[in-house]
């Protein structure tokens, strides 16, 4: 064990919930619950990579008074990271959304174990 | 000239039975093998339903989830499983992250020269105040074309996937406000005060993008969420008259191609260590930081159709 | 301002939680909308005001409109036994 726990602290709370998501992932049965977690999951991945680039005492990388030395901004790589991944998991929600709402159109329930009991049923 | 035969003749000859026996009309062992007499094929009622009765059974039995001892305890212990495994990546994610440098520090491998090169030259190269605009949209803007192209493919699949035909659509309509209180007076009001501002509020945010915080994707996504408001409050007669499929398709078209077009000329010209034509324009104007306000725009168009489209389709699949 | 941050911290693992526990699906998806304010509230505090203004428009605003339009898509395709629906999704 590392003397680094309580100093990560925000790293740590983006592995707990990384953690709760991916349980939601395993145990729900209901489809919109499991979107939801994997939404989590992706959440936890942002925050941690945000916590990457944070320095303490610094300030958001947009030039105020034409200063450009290294010390004043932070990183503004992991912003940029996580701007493309938030757009990408919006599409991603809603392509699960939508294969949802044919699931339903279909079987008539959200339930994962009834849809594929129904499927067994009909020999597929 | 030979005489002609009669047919009972003919029917004498070898060459006759030959013939028939070669052609295959003549069954050769009729009359001479003990044979049961043929008739047509009928179903056995009883002994098709007896099989759909066991088969039913047999899925019964199968399919019995409650009172299936074996996929009970099957599932006690994939639940006990699953947990002990989430805490067992929990333990292991918290001890790696002990080990890590302290948070906050410059000294993270993070903080590289990478970095450091875009704060210290991000404004003179690109011309841009807000140095994760002139990021992504400067030195990383061929990951945001293939960013705005996920959303546009993503589009696409939702339309493949909840696309109903005319018909389909007009029931679809009919059915999707059959609970709902048909033009509200108070959401009608409230939509009429607050549309406008959130619009112009996400156009501020996309042509501020290189000013301050904001961008294409936050901005079209604040017009998005107007539009969608919009539609709710007023249905999609008043939509139709200005947003259908074809100014989606023109304008993505537009949009895209644009993109491309615009950083295949920087590109171009980067490579080849011309000199672009393109002002970069004093930081902190409004016309400034080069290419990086219209490539904003386009890409604000493409979120904002993209938000819109997708909430039509979900309402009565199709826009 | 560590002590907000630790505070919104905690609001994060409440919500988390809290939405795999909640009974009916209308409340998770509103328990997650509050945990994509908290997370853009935090984006404020690790000083990336982008991320802030993205995540509040396309988390909080976005994807909860997805899925509310899921839901009411679902329970307007069966609306003659829609008690039974919940007793299903509550399962």
């Amino acid at each position: 064990m590392g003397q680094n726990l309580f100093a990560n602290y925000g790293e740590a709370v983006s592995a707990i919930l990384f953690c709760i998501g991916f349980t939601n992932l395993l145990l729900q049965t209901n489809l919109i619950k499991k979107i939801i977690g994997l939404n989590i999951m992706d959440s936890a991945i942002y925050l941690f990579l945000a916590e990457k680039g944070y320095i303490a005492g610094r300030v958001a990388p947009i030039v105020v008074d034409n200063v450009t030395s290294t010390k004043a901004y932070i990183n503004p790589i992991p912003s940029g990271l996580v701007l493309t991944g938030i757009v990408v998991s919006v599409s991603v929600t809603a392509l699960m959304l939508s294969l949802t709402i044919r699931l339903y159109t279909r079987y008539h329930t959200l339930d994962l174990d009834e849809i594929s009991t129904q499927l067994k049923r009909e020999g597929k | 000239m030979s005489r002609k035969k009669t047919a009972e003749e003919y029917q004498k000859t070898f060459a006759f039975r030959f013939f028939r026996w070669l052609s295959g009309e003549k069954d050769p062992y009729i009359g001479k093998v003990e044979m049961q007499p043929q008739k047509e094929y009928q179903p056995d009622q009883e002994a098709a339903l007896r099989h759909e009765k066991e088969h039913d059974a047999i899925m019964d039995k199968v399919y019995d989830t409650e009172h299936n001892k074996w996929l009970y305890r099957f599932h006690r212990l994939y639940q006990a499983t699953s947990i002990l495994f989430c805490l067992f990546l929990i333990a292991l994610l918290l001890v790696t992250i002990s080990y890590l440098p302290p948070n906050g520090t410059v000294t993270r491998p993070v903080n590289n020269e990478v970095a450091e090169r875009y704060i210290e030259k991000g404004l003179e190269e690109t011309g841009a105040v807000n140095i994760v605009a002139g990021m992504i949209l400067d030195y990383r803007a061929f990951d945001t074309l293939g960013e705005s192209h996920v959303l546009f493919v993503a589009t696409i699949t939702v339309l493949i996937l909840l696309r109903l035909n005319k018909t389909e659509k007009d029931e679809a309509e009919v059915s999707d406000r059959r609970f709902e209180p048909k033009n509200d007076a108070i959401l009608q009001l409230v939509a009429t005060f607050l549309v406008p501002v959130i619009i112009i509020f996400g156009i501020y945010i996309i042509l501020n993008g290189h000013l301050g915080p904001g961008g294409g994707f936050s901005g079209g996504a604040v017009i998005g969420a107007g539009l969608v408001l919009y539609l709710n409050a007023f249905g999609f007669k008043k939509t139709e008259r200005f947003f259908t499929e074809k100014t989606y398709k023109w304008v993505c078209f537009f949009s895209l191609s644009f993109y491309c077009l615009a950083k295949s000329y920087s590109f171009y010209t980067g490579a080849n260590k011309l000199h672009s034509v393109i002002p970069k324009g004093t930081p902190g104007a409004i016309l400034s930081s080069g290419l990086i306000l219209p490539l904003n725009i386009a890409v604000g168009l493409v979120v904002a159709c993209t938000i819109y489209a997708f909430y039509a389709m979900f309402r009565k699949g199709g826009f | 301002m560590t002590a907000f941050q630790i505070i919104l911290m905690g609001l994060l693992i409440i919500c988390a939680v809290s939405v795999s526990f909640s009974k009916n699906l209308l409340n998770s998806i509103l328990i997650y909308m509050s945990f994509s304010l908290v997370m853009s509230m935090l984006w404020i505090c690790l000083e990336s005001p982008d991320l802030a203004i993205t995540e509040a428009a396309v988390g909080a605003g976005i994807t909860s409109v997805l899925f509310f339009v899921t839901l009411k898509k679902i329970h307007a395709i069966d609306a003659s036994e829609p008690e039974k629906e919940e007793e299903k999704e509550n399962e």
